[in-house]
């Protein structure tokens, strides 16, 4: 399309180039007159990134993503999606003449009888899991620094939904090798559906094509792992990354970072070739890990079987919150009433868990709305100069935390010589007041800090030299702050509580009086930035200091 | 004392006709008088020799019973407020107990825990010896059937049934009510592993041999000397304790050293 844009050299020159160039030059020559690539490697590269290392998370997601792809397809080479029960005869004694399925004998096999298959295995699974929690810390910096407003509430969205669907692919992956452990998850996966009223046994007859644990479900798991999940996945890092071009990235507030530009390095050449390499970092890593850790030990764990459950089962750690839920919630909660059981054990925690998840997607269309601001942010918050954001963030962390650790209450109990019962009642504490601390806690913290940044501007560092006025008073010295310092300090906008103002009709709507409650809750407490009215008003009383200080060291 | 000698050497000889080499033995039996005689009074001076020297470990671990037991099991083990009867638990009990550390117990915890071992092996003979001539009930295993010879993938199958759920599949152990647990396995004795089969400490269950025959016995100590003897070829096992471990792990150290190698790369550009 854009070819008409780029001029066509005459003949003449190109053979130029073509000497000057050597081959590169032509093929690169060859391919641009083909594609128009260098329009796009133009505007691409330079694109300015900023330098923080929180910017670097996101990275550390799609690197090891990429290496999920490659160990993973080296796994599909061998693995057998298949339920039909075999006798295992490879090396592994302890197994030997054991049935299984098909998926699990080929699982062994790649762990003890193909050259690089363990390791592969290993390369694959803990890069998976570090996929998921790299993803985590992504998402908190985003939140944390409100990251996600305007104009990029969308692709918090889209970051959120990836989030989910990596989820999924860790446990369509971990199911597949039809060992004890998985098998134990899906049951309680089977069972959580079950429990679903009406339509509950009906699903899982579906997924599991028959009574749990049938004969397809792991070929089914098998097309959404490599299929199905990938494809969408890559398509929305795809989107999230053409949000990321185009919305530019975001940066700290500092001298000369404005909303209308971005400070930092182009793409090309230094930033690109410091993503290269920590590509190979994020690899080299993962390669390591893998290479003297063991994880997902099939062969301790055995063909499944639905009788025996082993103690210590869990989930992977990013599933362990939804097992935690199931761990905390208090029997009794079960009851049969029109000819059916309804499992309110199982409905409660479902209904909270999908709460908090769809909750947390919309956050920002949900701060929007309270705090009213329609304007485009490119400038990151300090977290302490949004108190309630990050209290809410603190109370969400510790409600996830407080399942997350649910999720191993035995492990807790034999290893800090706990009862059962003490562990699971003080981690029903933290899921439910727990946030509530944390909310409270987290906002007095950030405003105490913002009082500290206040009096720092104001004021400047107390450099702990005392010195004594002519007039007989001890004052303390304070150095004031570079500008630099200043400006990062109080450069934030301060909003205040929305005012309440009637409609075009004259009148004062519900949804009105709610959000003006809901905005004066979020911006009750704040702490404004210092003016620069105040600033001079300080300075100039700091100035006589200076002199008195000077007139007293002579 | 005499009595109980007498069956215990019974059912020695009663587990002696299950194996095979008994119905030769009974052959020989029926073969004629001189014969049958003279196995007779072989036997009985070898079963003299053992009963006096079993007659004084017998004494001899009643002594240290008095001194270190019968504060809590009673004067001739019979039980008091702090402490079970012990008539009946047999020398496998007493050898599982004391042999693990467990016994004399410390400290009212919510169960009775490993320490290091306080008696000599001899001691511990002799204590057992001693409980066992109190009453009948389940003794010391024979070597064959504790030394790991067995079927390994047999006992894997009757261990993750039979035992995984309290000890977990790799034997790293595990959590019951109340603060009670299960231990790990991964440095008993496979004697140690016969007796707790055989006598269900605490809250364990018994396996007896109904349950669990000894040969399916001897194939999960056979398992789990083989899963204590073979580190895992993935590598470092961080405990056996699955997810939540290799969980933790990703989080502070593979983010961690990744987030501290991001801050270095970031720092050198300034
Ligand atoms: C401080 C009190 C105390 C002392 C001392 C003590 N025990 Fe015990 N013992 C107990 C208690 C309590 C139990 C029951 C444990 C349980 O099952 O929870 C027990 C259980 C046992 C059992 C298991 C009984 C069964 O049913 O299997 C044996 C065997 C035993 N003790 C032997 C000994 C021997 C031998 C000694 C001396 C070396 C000893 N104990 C010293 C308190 C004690
Ligand atoms: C109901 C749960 C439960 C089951 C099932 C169970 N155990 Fe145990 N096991 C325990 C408990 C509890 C202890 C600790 C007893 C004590 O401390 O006296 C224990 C202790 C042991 C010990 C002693 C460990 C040591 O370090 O001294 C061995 C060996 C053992 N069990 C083996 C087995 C085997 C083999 C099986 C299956 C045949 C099995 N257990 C089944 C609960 C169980």
């Amino acid at each position: 399309m854009s070819t008409a844009t780029t001029p066509e050299a005459p003949p003449t020159t190109s053979t130029a180039v073509e000497k000057k160039g050597g081959f590169t030059a032509a093929a690169a020559n060859y391919i641009d007159e083909r594609t128009s690539v260098s329009t796009m490697v133009k505007e691409l590269g330079r694109k300015i990134f900023p330098d923080h290392w929180s910017f670097l998370l996101g990275e550390v997601a799609l690197y090891s993503f990429v290496v999920i792809l490659i160990s993973g397809s080296f796994l599909t080479f061998f693995f057998q999606a298949a339920m039909t029960p075999v006798i295992y005869d490879g090396s592994y004694v302890p197994l030997k003449g054991i049935e299984m399925s098909t998926a699990m004998a080929s699982t062994l096999d790649i762990s003890f009888d193909i050259r690089g298959g363990l390791l592969m295995r290993q390369v694959h699974h803990w890069a998976a899991l570090l996929f998921v929690a790299s993803i985590g810390l992504h998402m908190m910096r985003i939140f944390f620094t409100g990251a996600f407003r305007k104009p990029r509430e969308l692709n918090w969205v889209i970051g959120f939904v990836l989030f989910i669907l990596a989820m999924a692919e860790g446990f369509t992956g971990y199911s597949l090798p039809d060992d004890l452990l998985s098998g134990n998850g899906l049951r309680i996966i089977d069972g959580m559906v079950k429990g679903i009223p009406i339509v509950g046994t009906w699903i899982s007859f579906l997924l599991f094509g028959g009574e749990f644990p049938g004969e397809v479900i792991v070929g089914r798991l098998y097309t959404l792992h490599i299929l199905l999940l990938p494809a969408i996945i890559v398509a929305l890092i795809a989107l999230h990354l053409l949000f990321l071009v185009v919305h530019k990235h975001t940066q700290y507030p500092g001298p000369g970072r404005t909303n209308m530009n971005a400070v930092g390095q182009p793409v090309l050449p230094v930033y690109a070739a410091k993503a290269g390499g920590f590509f190979f970092i994020v690899f080299g890593i993962i390669m390591l890990i893998a290479s003297f850790f063991t994880i997902n030990p099939i062969w301790n764990y055995g063909p499944y079987d639905p009788s025996p459950v082993s103690a210590g089962t869990q989930p992977d750690w990013y599933i362990g919150f939804a097992d935690g839920a199931l761990r905390l919630i208090p029997p009794g909660l079960e009851f049969v009433w029109l000819d059916r059981t309804w499992s309110f054990n199982i409905l409660i925690p479902l209904a909270a868990l999908g709460l908090f998840i769809v909750l947390a997607m919309i956050y920002p269309f949900i701060e929007a709305w309270v705090t009213g601001d329609k304007r485009e942010h490119h400038v990151l918050d300090r977290p302490r100069n949004v108190p309630t954001r990050t209290a809410i963030g603190a109370a969400g962390v510790t409600f996830y935390a407080g399942l997350w650790a649910a999720a191993s209450s035995d492990i807790i109990a034999t290893h800090f010589k706990l009862t059962m019962e003490g562990v699971i009642h003080s981690l029903q504490f933290v899921v439910i007041v727990g946030p509530f601390i944390a909310y409270f806690v987290t906002k007095r913290v950030c405003l105490a800090l913002q009082k500290k940044d206040r009096e720092l501007v104001l004021h400047g560092f107390e450099t702990g030299r005392i010195v004594k006025l002519p007039g007989g008073e001890f004052i303390e010295v304070h150095e004031p702050l570079t500008d630099y310092e200043r400006w990062r300090l109080v450069s934030y906008t301060d909003y205040e509580p929305l005012m309440i103002r009637p409609n075009s009709q004259g009148r004062i709507t519900v949804g009105q009086r709610l959000r003006a409650g809901f905005s004066r809750w979020f911006f009750e407490d704040r702490i404004s930035p210092v003016t620069k009215t105040e600033l001079e008003a300080a300075h100039g009383h700091h100035d006589t200091h200076h002199e008195l200080d000077e007139k007293s060291a002579h | 004392m005499r009595e109980n000698k007498k069956t215990a050497g019974a059912s020695r000889r009663k587990t002696g006709r299950r194996h095979p080499l008994a119905t030769v033995a009974l052959i020989a039996i029926g073969l004629g008088v001189t014969g049958g005689a003279y196995a007779a009074v072989n036997t009985s001076t070898a079963s003299a020799e053992t009963q006096i020297a079993a007659q004084s470990t017998i004494e001899e671990g009643e002594k240290l019973f008095q001194a270190n037991c019968a504060t809590c099991h009673g004067m001739g083990a019979a039980g008091t407020d702090s402490g079970p009867s012990l008539i009946g638990v047999g020398a496998a009990a007493v050898d599982f107990q004391v042999g693990t550390g467990r016994m004399p117990m410390q400290m009212n915890g919510p169960q009775a825990e490993e320490k290091p071992v306080q008696f000599t092996d001899e001691q511990v003979k002799a204590l057992a010896n001693y409980v066992a001539s109190l009453g009948p009930g389940p003794s010391i295993p024979e070597d064959h059937l504790t030394n790991g010879g067995g079927d390994a993938s047999n006992g894997a199958e009757l261990f993750r049934i039979n035992c995984a759920m309290c000890h977990n599949v790799a034997g790293a152990g595990g959590a019951l009510t109340e603060g009670k647990f299960a231990p790990a396995l991964d440095t008993v004795t496979g004697v140690h592993i016969y007796e707790a089969m055989v006598t269900g400490p605490q809250n364990m269950p018994v396996f007896n041999d109904l349950n669990i025959s000894p040969e399916d016995k001897r194939d999960i100590i056979t398992y789990l000397q083989y899963v204590q003897d073979n580190r895992s070829p993935g590598g470092f096992e961080l405990g056996s304790l699955g997810p939540v471990a290799e969980g933790l792990f990703i989080w502070i150290f593979g983010l961690g050293a990744i987030v501290a190698l991001t801050v270095w790369i970031t720092a050198k550009s300034n």
